[in-house]
């Protein structure tokens, strides 16, 4: 059967990786071809490379690194940031991109997913959503890196994403995000009852069980953390070492 | 020199990525003197059956391929692999290259995901083949597709457990290989399998 994915992702800004804690405070450190290697010979599954900057002008340098990191890294490649257009997946996929995930661009113009679907494939496309508890025991949306609101459900959006041909849905709980207390498990299982896609859990790992937990507890089929990985508090051999000594598969 | 075929479809980046990485001499060509005079051959591709193989006659290619097979390795990736095989119904049905007996057909469970996509363990049944060698077991490879081969055991080196056996490396006994999965995307077991290939040339 298929093997549970742990995928490490690595946020960049100007050709540097960093991660911030609640999307605030974000601290410089580490080349990202150089930890891309690294978690390739720690086994990491996928990578994901998350240009948090996306400007116009810092483009280039960007695509760069994921060219870099393709030359000599030989494990999927998700990349995410700033892709608004068909072209920008275009160019994205040629700097040796498998994936290109796309967040609030697919909010504000939903059609984006299916005209993606269609001209690369489904596998190429993921679908970022960063949600949030609306109080009254539901979720609701949020876009620019969790700043706005968009008073969308959560579950809706889900099925839409499906429906529109979305390869995967990778969800990052907003309430769980930086917190380091696991995965948003109730989010994760809302989701997972209503799609037949992959779902990717995202924000809130904390701890090497974290992983085991939500495998155990959702349908999730792969987990991605940032900051735990990075400032080399867990490796993903440690992760994976966790899950086979609980039955689950992984690689 | 290996020729990486290039009739249009697929992500051909990423195996040139991964033999330039391990030092593998190959040219991107369309060009039939090219993939004469080449000492192997890798054939990529991503999408929908119908169209790769339009696209494959198209370049004119189709007669060249299917008489160096005869004389060298012939490396199939994913659509690469499919193409193969005498014919598929992805979309409507289509004739495939014929290289190896057997069809192309949606994966049939209806209890699992499809497309069967990620990382999943082979089983091998033919630990003799060249492709194979220096490999340690557990031998995980990275999938994604929802078509797949039906072929005869005696053609199946390795397979795939997903409800049901996935032919995941297939070939007719001779030169001809097809990889259903990625070896250009899993890892070092996956770059194994490409300096094998470097190696029968």
């Amino acid at each position: 059967m298929l093997a549970k994915r742990i995928i490490p992702c690595l946020d960049v800004r100007h050709g540097k990786v960093v991660k911030g804690v609640n999307f605030e405070g974000v601290k410089d450190v580490g080349d990202p071809v150089a930890c891309a290697a690294e978690y390739n010979r720690q086994g990491a599954d996928e990578l994901v490379f998350y240009d948090i900057v996306a400007s116009h002008e810092g483009r280039g340098v960007f695509l760069d690194v994921v060219r870099e990191t393709a030359k000599q890294v030989f494990i999927p490649l998700t990349v995410g940031g700033g892709i608004a257009t068909v072209a920008d997946m275009r160019d994205t996929l040629r700097a040796g991109a498998d994936k290109i995930s796309i967040n609030s661009s697919a909010v504000k113009n939903p059609a984006l997913i299916s005209q993606g679907a269609e001209l690369f494939g489904s596998q190429c496309i993921v679908v970022g959503i960063d949600a949030k508890r609306n109080g009254k025991g539901g979720y609701t949306v949020f876009v620019n890196g969790g700043r706005i609101d968009m008073q969308m459900d959560l579950i809706e959006w889900v099925k839409e994403i499906q429906a529109r041909g979305a390869g995967e849905i990778c969800l990052n709980s907003i309430d769980t995000d930086g917190v380091r207390g696991g995965f948003d498990i109730e989010m994760l299982q809302a989701v997972c009852a209503n799609v037949r896609i992959p779902v990717i859990a995202s924000g809130g790992a904390g701890k090497c069980s974290d992983f085991a937990t939500a495998f155990q507890q959702t349908g999730a089929t792969a987990a991605l953390a940032a900051s735990l990985f990075h400032f080399g508090e867990l490796t993903v051999a440690q992760v994976k070492a966790d899950c086979r000594s609980k039955g689950i598969i992984v690689r | 020199m290996i020729a990486v075929i290039d009739y249009g479809a697929g992500n051909l980046f990423s195996v040139c990525n991964a033999l330039e990485y391990l030092g593998l001499n190959h040219q991107l060509t369309k060009k039939t003197e090219d993939l004469r005079a080449a000492d192997g051959l890798i054939l990529p591709g991503v999408g929908a059956f119908p169209a790769g193989m339009q696209m494959l006659r198209e370049s004119g290619l189709v007669e060249v391929i299917c008489e160096e097979s005869k004389k060298k390795p012939l490396l199939g990736i994913c659509l690469g692999m499919q193409m193969l095989l005498e014919e598929s119904d992805e979309v409507a049905p289509c004739k495939g290259l014929g290289l190896i007996r057997g069809s192309v057909h949606r994966i049939p469970s209806q209890r699992v995901i499809i497309p069967h996509m990620g990382w999943n363990e082979l089983t091998v049944l033919q630990a003799d083949c060249p492709l194979l060698q220096g490999l340690e077991q557990p031998l995980y490879t990275y999938f994604v597709h929802s078509y797949q081969a039906f072929c005869d055991d005696a053609n199946i080196v390795a397979y795939a457990d997903y409800d049901g056996r996935i032919p995941a490396l297939i070939t007719d006994g001779g030169y001809v290989f097809g990889a259903q999965f990625h070896p250009e995307k899993s890892g070092e077991q996956g770059l194994q399998m490409l300096r094998n290939f470097g190696g029968m040339l």
